[in-house]
């Protein structure tokens, strides 16, 4: 028995489990845990299974490309690691950006923490919680009674709808064809819904599917396309011409009008199907209270959402910033990615290696040598690995650490920073939630806590997303036009060299990337990512990850079938492209990179 | 297998009349660009085949192709995974993992050897043994040896799979290498773009259940029915480049006018895909209609050709004698590239002849 730094008794005496591929997520990941004679976790191991480089791939790039390619770092949270990248650029080189470009930007940003968390919820972690093939035991006028008890408003609530969607499960399933949900783990006694339930949430599984194709199409008026949208350093690439010549070709009225139905739809969404399947779900695990690990003790959000353009005060930012360490909600500490004392990495558990060992590195001067080794108690051969050696290194993620803490990011932690520094949506939206659901504030730090406030957030980010709209039209009414600040668009018009930081909040969590440009080029450049922090590996004193952290002491009904473990992971929405990517700093090249 | 469930009865389940079936086939051979002499084909494959099983597999990646995948329109993304194909391994989207989702690839393989679609996004990196991307605890690269072997056809979805993407970019760290490069004994199907257009990608595959047959390629191994012309040829903004009207810089008044973005480093006269016709996300907008330049991501290596805002030097005008620079040069200096001015060439012109260089393949 170990005990570590940040509070967890590791026990690996009992049987390891292993899950590769851990599916439902974005990338790759292996999550190995031991579990005690009782079927408790009593060790959880997280590994990050890829890795790409993109950072070494940006040196000597134009820093005005460096959206585009940041921004394939990730297809499903698309969009924000470009806004995290325009916003570094600017930074370094004090580009200011228009009042609409910020509004647009605001509005992109909100439309996709909605689009992933539905997503997210519906098509990437449902599964976990409901049972498709028991929604063929459903009946289908219960359910429509279910339904409209659940959500009076959600107009797709007849028998006839439940009983269509039934029959075409039914066939499915009669097939013999199972597709997605084939060797799920349907007969384990941890799904707890009634039929019903299960036919409801597996009904909105499918609407969700049809209306997710819809939220995008605000990136695609602004952006192009969707995913991967196309974004501006100066201000966003869509011009606004909303009654001049030319017009049709730019944001023009119908352009508008098109935004204003789609956030409508988002927010009538949210409220009439997706919080309310989340508490309807969620009141029948009520007493599944695990998974918690560090969300109580130790978060960090940088906050986002800035009410005007080129201002990151904490103050003046809609999504909260702060740290909030040592379990002590009642202080929040503020958040400086400037300081080389704050965020900085490091690698003694992970696949790289730095030239001191147990240093940790600020990303402006992070080093990223990828070293693959296996420990000397892993099992396997090094192409064929059976059981890790968390002792040694064990994964392509890095460790990040905040003032030395191991945290947790993503909306439960900024519904947590929000709610200890008392913002009022925040706090308003989460009291209602435990209220219906005669729940104590200490439910929130848990697996559901997690997906409720994601959940909470997708609707707060709907309002906000209608707030910014109505901003950028009074804008255009009082005659400001303008979308992007071409001043410092040559490079010749840059320092010989400068540095900048941008910061974000992706659906998963806090995003940082820092950026040096040095005679026009990247010089550069380093990714700090949610699913980094939140799958971070051991550091150098043995703290654990968040990841790690939140499968601790986790009853597994059959340790084979591993669907507590995958309820907890997803609810991280693990992101592992965006994680494992690396930068060597100061120009080093990646020398031990073999080529063959 | 026990039932089969057909498409035709999955629409005649949903209450779906033959008479509103036969218009949806006539729908789908329009959208195909195909002919009405097509409509009893498809109706006729419709109405027999039973799901075809596929096999999605995922390298390095970042997931914007199952993304895209799944904005699909027509057909929606539910209507492809519940009745047209059987989609029985997708780490991305299905139930199981671990040990369960890896029985269900083996399962799939053993009892549809030879007909199954295998479907890979991303790539693998071969550098370090493979392991830059791990998947079971072994490389990818095996897995996709693995899954590719008793496969009826591969597609490669998007730029990664196609020709390698974003990681592949200089210098390659990984060595991230493009399916055709490790899969040598297999049709492969590459559907570039970063992602492809969602209707592209669900239009390939009705097209190959449709017909039972893979459609037609290019040269290099593309679809000929969505990528054999390029964005330039039929962007709606290609009269502006004509008349030599050009946005000179962000925001100025030739972008609220959209005028043609080619001196913002648009690279739609270079980039073969269906942009500027089929659109994006149900025909809303592509990245042009919105303001910014092509960057060229259906493009082999199109992350190494220089900066997204650098403009092409070699595009010349329809009916001028001159290139766009100096037709529509305002401000000295900003002239990008010198370019050779030979005599009035049409663009379209060229468009044809390397089209049909690409297509006679």
């Amino acid at each position: 028995m170990t005990a570590t730094p940040n509070g967890f008794n590791l026990d690996t005496s009992g049987r390891r489990i292993v899950v590769d591929p851990v599916t439902r997520i974005e990338g790759h990941m292996r999550c190995e845990v031991n579990v005690d004679e009782g079927n408790v976790i009593r060790n959880a191991v997280s590994t990050g299974t890829m890795w790409r480089g993109l950072e070494v791939i940006l040196k000597g790039r134009d820093p005005r490309d460096a959206w585009a390619f940041t921004e394939r770092i990730c297809g499903v949270c698309t969009g924000t690691h470009a806004l995290t990248s325009v916003r570094a650029v600017e930074d370094a080189l004090g580009i200011t950006i228009p009042d609409n470009a910020n509004s647009i930007r605001n509005i992109m940003q909100l439309n996709l923490q909605i689009h992933d968390h539905v997503v997210h919820f519906y098509h990437l972690h449902a599964l976990d919680w409901v049972n498709p093939i028991n929604a063929l035991r459903a009946d289908p006028k219960a359910t429509s009674e279910l339904q409209q008890a659940v959500s009076p408003s959600h107009p797709l609530s007849s028998p006839g709808y439940f009983r269509d969607v039934q029959n075409r499960l039914k066939k499915f399933v009669e097939s013999g064809q199972l597709g997605l949900f084939k060797n799920g783990y349907w007969d384990n006694p941890a799904y707890l819904l009634p039929p019903e339930a299960d036919l409801m949430a597996t009904t909105h599984y499918l609407e969700a599917l049809d209306l997710q194709k819809e939220i995008v199409k605000v990136h695609t008026i602004f952006g192009g396309k969707n995913p991967h949208p196309n974004w501006l350093v100066g201000g966003v690439p869509c011009p606004i011409n909303i009654d001049g010549v030319g017009a049709v070709g730019a944001i023009n009225m119908e352009r508008l009008n098109m935004v204003s139905s789609i956030i409508d739809l988002c927010n009538t969404f949210n409220r009439n199907v997706y919080i309310p399947d989340v508490i309807a779900i969620g009141g029948f695990y009520k007493n599944w209270l695990y998974g918690g690990g560090l969300s109580g003790q130790a978060v960090l959000a940088y906050g986002d959402i800035p009410e005007h353009p080129n201002n990151f005060d904490a103050g003046q930012l809609h999504l909260p910033r702060g740290a909030i360490i040592n379990g002590n909600l009642n202080e929040v500490h503020d958040v400086d990615p400037r300081d080389p004392e704050q965020v900085q990495e490091f690698v003694d558990h992970s696949w790289y290696t730095y030239a001191e060992p147990g240093k940790g590195l600020h990303p402006w001067d992070g080093v990223t040598e990828p070293r693959y080794e296996l420990g000397p108690k892993a099992k396997g051969t090094r192409t064929n690995i059976e059981e890790l050696d968390e002792s040694a290194k064990y994964s392509w993620i890095k460790a990040p650490r905040w003032r030395g803490h191991a945290m947790e990011v993503g909306p439960l932690a900024r519904y947590v920073v929000g709610y200890a520094k008392g913002h009022e949506d925040i706090k308003n939206q989460v009291d209602g939630l435990l209220r219906t659901m005669n729940l104590p504030v200490s439910a929130l730090f848990s697996t559901l806590g997690r997906t409720a406030a994601r959940a909470l957030e997708s609707e707060y980010c709907g309002r906000l997303q209608k707030y910014f709209f109505d901003k950028l039209v009074t804008n255009i009414k009082n005659g400001d036009q303008s979308t992007a600040n071409v001043e410092k668009w040559d490079p010749k018009t840059w320092p010989k060299e400068a540095k900048g930081v941008g910061m974000t909040e992706a659906p998963r969590g806090a995003l940082g990337h820092w950026i040096r440009i040095k005679d026009g080029r990247i010089d550069n450049y380093q990714c700090v990512v949610p699913t980094t922090w939140n799958g971070s590996p051991r550091d150098t004193k043995g703290n654990i990850g968040a990841f790690e952290a939140s499968l601790m002491n986790t009853y597994m009904e059959r340790p084979d079938e591993p669907v507590e473990i995958l309820r907890t992971l997803h609810s991280f929405d693990p992101c592992l492209a965006c994680s494992t990517h690396v930068m060597s700093p100061d120009g080093d090249t990646l020398t031990t990179v073999k080529v063959r | 297998m026990s039932q089969v469930e057909t498409f035709y009865d999955v629409m005649r389940r949903q209450g779906i009349t033959r008479r509103s079936f036969m218009k949806y086939c006539s729908l789908t051979a329009a959208a195909l660009g195909l002919g009405p002499s097509f409509v009893p084909k498809i109706a006729h494959a419709m109405e027999t085949k039973p799901r075809t099983p596929v096999i999605w597999i995922h390298g390095l990646e970042c997931t914007c192709c199952s993304e895209s995948f799944i904005r699909s329109a027509h057909p929606l993304a539910k209507d492809v995974v519940l009745s047209m194909i059987s989609l029985d391994y997708d780490d991305t989207l299905m139930a199981a993992a671990g040990h369960a989702a890896e029985a269900a690839l083996q399962d799939t393989i053993d009892r549809y050897k030879g007909n199954y679609i295998l479907a890979v996004e991303g790539n693998p990196p071969l550098n370090e043994d493979g392991m830059y991307c791990i998947v079971g605890g072994k490389p990818f690269v095996d897995q996709l040896r693995h899954a590719a072997e008793h496969a009826k056809a591969i597609i490669s979805w998007g730029a990664c799979a196609s020709y390698g993407c974003v990681q592949a970019a200089a210098p390659n760290p990984t060595r991230a290498t493009p399916v055709h490069k490790v899969i040598l004994d297999k049709p492969i199907i590459k559907v570039p773009g970063c992602p492809p257009i969602a209707e592209v990608m669900t239009g390939v595959i009705t097209y190959m259940l449709t017909f039972d047959r893979l459609p037609t390629l290019d040269r290099q191994g593309r679809p000929a029915m969505f990528y054999s012309q390029r964005i330039h040829d039929k962007c709606y903004r290609r009269p502006h480049f004509d008349a030599g009207q050009f946005v000179e810089t962000w925001d100025d008044e030739g972008a609220r006018k959209g005028f043609c973005l080619y001196k913002m480093g648009c690279k739609g006269p270079t980039t073969y895909n269906a942009c500027s016709t089929i659109r994006w996300n149900e025909g809303v907008s592509f990245p042009i209609q919105s303001g910014h330049g092509c960057i060229g991501c259906s493009e082999d290596g199109f992350w190494d050709q220089g900066s997204f805002y650098d403009r092409l030097t070699n595009i010349k005008q329809f009916g001028v004698e001159a290139n766009a620079d100096q037709v529509g040069m305002t401000a000295a200096g900003v002239v990008g590239g010198a370019v050779a001015v030979h005599a009035a060439v049409s663009a379209l012109k060229r468009a044809q002849k390397k089209t049909q260089d690409k297509v006679e393949a």
